[in-house]
């Protein structure tokens, strides 16, 4: 293998580790009994999913009077979820697609879990503008189809069209992309199975065989694939941001959302991506294969781009105030100042200085404050859309209509709801698939594992590599 | 594992005699793959856990051509939006948005950008599975359970061939490495 490992690179697989020792570590999850933490944690989960359905029935028949959107506020909590939870699952396809292009191997360790992620935060994503629509049986009326109304077509020049679109586009990429990464790895689960568990893994994997072909076939798919995804993913989120730059409301018709959208998308899908990373290696005993390195890495990324987002929020005040629009103006001293200032203190405390401490080295390599962190990014992110969708709505034009938005108990529980989705959809997924590429673990393992590369790394592996001195 | 006897019976014309050898290392089965070639041997095909990079050179497999199928797609995705909204907007149902002409290009390019990315997508996923032969329930003859853990499988095809052949086949795999030689009818 290549011996153009620079001795500073720190490993990624830690243990020594054989190729028969990483199948055993990661598949084994899906075939011993599920731990009792998992028990728990799915109880509490599906109790969540219940909630999301119980008050996804209330809305339907009830109404949506059900919520507390008004006349001016018609954008409440819902919107804000949905952009929530399509920003996070942003970092699932930085880390697939992106950083595949770019060559970071440390993306093995992580890629599987964040992008089936990705697929279950677009999940829980859709179901907010649909539900918001009010006739939920009439949702596919977004879509262009030949009807009996003319045909009468869909407004094409709409954000909210395009962001069907893009949605829809992004969910069935990203969908292909996981699954077809994940097909070698389940029939590595099919052949150590046997009885009826290997006929179902046998149906799931496709009849894979691991011919050389097949393989040379997937690397160029994963590559283009991972080519179209990259600025498709980019492009989602700029859409997202469209649906409100392009309105001509003070506060959100500006040109600065594209880009700090992406960051912001990017910035809270790290976070999540450790939230789960730092549960899911210590429940499943995978340590050794996300390493702190890889934490380490992500947490240079939510610096990054939680300063990027810093960045955005003070360029939009100065802008605001350089303007010399009163309307703008008075959006922004709104935001800080306004009836819904708390909002603002939790965006900028938890988005602009609390990563801050990632500075330190000490603390990018703490699980404890990774995990803390993470928590304090989901949090800060979901205020970000809270104040721009909320704050703005509450002020508008007319002195006369502005109010204060509460969610009601149906909102709330619609949002809680969706956590819930999300946690039973990865709960299972962690319980059926390996939750860690196992193919690409072992293409990395010669130039990342720790007996090859780093401090601990045989002499006589150093030996082979010509060229290589300590 | 499979019913070998039974895909024998079902698919008699097309049953194949195989004799594979099992290495424990890419870069043996690489050095292999490289003297088989040298040595004019007719590889039937090489089953691995990973991707190995040089093993498709080293086979003197042809370059994929997915990519092309994938570029052709995202054409076929480009005009199909890009056409379909010019029709609907100048010619099904034209409407005034904003005081903005009809064919308001720039408001069409967010919709081809995304079908262009779905189309492609599809397609050339669709055209892997195909020129694989992979898909839902399909059962794959297998060699080894352990090709998908941690063995790497050089096989050839010996239909056919004499003993003196087999015997050749058996002493190339041993001397280049294999460390377990068998044989099966799949």
């Amino acid at each position: 293998m290549s011996a153009a490992v620079s001795p500073i690179r720190e490993p990624l697989i830690q243990g020594s580790k054989t190729y028969h020792q990483i199948t055993e570590d990661i598949c084994s999850p899906t075939e011993r009994t599920p731990s009792m933490t998992w028990i728990i944690a799915f109880i509490v989960a599906s109790a969540g999913l219940a909630l999301y359905v119980f008050c996804l029935t209330w809305t339907i028949w009830v109404g949506i009077g059900s919520w507390n959107l008004n006349r001016t506020i018609g954008w409440g909590w819902d919107i804000t979820n949905f952009v929530w939870w399509i920003g996070i699952g942003h970092a699932g396809t930085l880390i697939s697609a992106i950083l595949l292009l770019f060559r970071q191997r440390w993306r093995t360790g992580v890629n599987r879990a964040a992008e089936a992620m990705t697929i279950f935060a677009v999940i829980c994503a859709g179901q907010f503008p649909l539900i918001h629509m009010g006739r939920l049986w009439l949702g596919f009326f977004i879509f262009p189809y030949p009807n009996t109304r003319g045909p009468l077509w869909v407004n094409f020049n709409s954000p909210l069209l395009w962001d069907v679109f893009a949605i829809s586009t992004y969910f069935t990429v990203s969908l292909l992309f996981w699954y077809t990464g994940l097909v070698p790895d389940l029939a590595t689960v099919r052949d150590r199975a046997k009885g009826l568990r290997r006929k179902i893994y046998n149906y799931m994997s496709f009849g894979w065989t691991g011919a050389a072909k097949h393989w040379q076939r997937f690397e160029s798919l994963s590559l283009v694939l991972a080519g179209l995804s990259t600025p498709l993913v980019l492009s989602v989120h700029t859409i997202v941001s469209f649906d409100f730059a392009t309105s001509v409301i003070p506060g959100w018709h500006t040109t600065i959302f594209p880009p700090y959208f992406v960051a912001g998308a990017i910035f809270s899908g790290f976070a999540m991506v450790q939230t789960l990373m730092v549960m899911t290696r210590k429940v499943l005993n995978l340590e050794q294969y996300v390493t702190l390195e890889h934490i380490e890495s992500m947490n240079k990324v939510i610096l990054l781009t939680g300063t990027i987002v810093g960045v955005a929020y003070l360029t939009e005040l100065f802008v605001a105030w350089y303007s010399g629009y009163i309307y703008e103006q008075f959006a922004f001293y709104n935001r800080v100042m306004g009836p819904y200032w708390w909002s603002y203190v939790g965006m900028m405390s938890c988005n602009l200085l609390s990563p801050q401490i990632f500075w330190f080295k000490k603390i990018r390599r703490s699980v404890f404050w990774t995990f803390v962190m993470s928590i304090f990014v989901n949090i800060g992110m979901w205020f970000e859309r809270f104040v721009i969708i909320g704050t703005t709505l509450a002020r508008d034009y007319l002195p006369s209509s502005w109010s204060y938005y509460v969610p009601s108990w149906v909102e709330i529980g619609l949002f809680v709801g969706t956590l819930g989705l999300f946690f039973t959809l990865y709960l299972i997924f962690s319980r059926v698939a390996p939750v860690v590429a196992v193919a690409e673990v072992k293409q990395i393992l010669k130039v990342a594992g720790d007996q090859y590369t780093g401090p601990n790394a045989h002499k006589a592996h150093h030996a082979k590599g010509a060229g290589v001195h300590h | 594992m499979f019913e070998s006897a039974n895909i024998h019976h079902t698919m008699a014309n097309q049953s194949k005699e195989v004799l594979y050898g099992l290495y424990d290392d890419e870069q043996v089965l690489l050095q292999a793959v490289h003297k088989a070639k040298a040595d004019h041997l007719d590889i039937m095909d090489v089953y691995t856990p990973f991707p190995v990079h040089g093993l498709d050179e080293a086979m003197g497999l042809s370059e994929s051509r997915l990519h092309q199928v994938g570029f052709i797609f995202g054409a076929i995705g480009a005009l199909t939006a890009f056409l379909f909204m010019t029709w609907v907007f100048t010619r099904d149902w034209p409407i005034i948005f904003g005081g903005k002409p009809y064919w308001s290009i720039p408001a069409f390019i967010p919709i081809t950008f995304e079908l262009t990315v779905l189309f492609s997508a599809i397609g050339m996923v669709v055209a892997y599975y195909t020129v694989c032969g992979l898909a839902p329930g399909v059962t794959n003859p297998t060699l080894d359970d352990r090709i998908t853990d941690d063995k790497f499988c050089l096989a050839f095809q010996t239909n056919g061939a004499s003993q003196q052949e087999i015997d050749k086949l058996k002493s190339f795999l041993s001397a280049s490495g294999a460390e377990e030689i068998n044989a099966k009818i799949i």
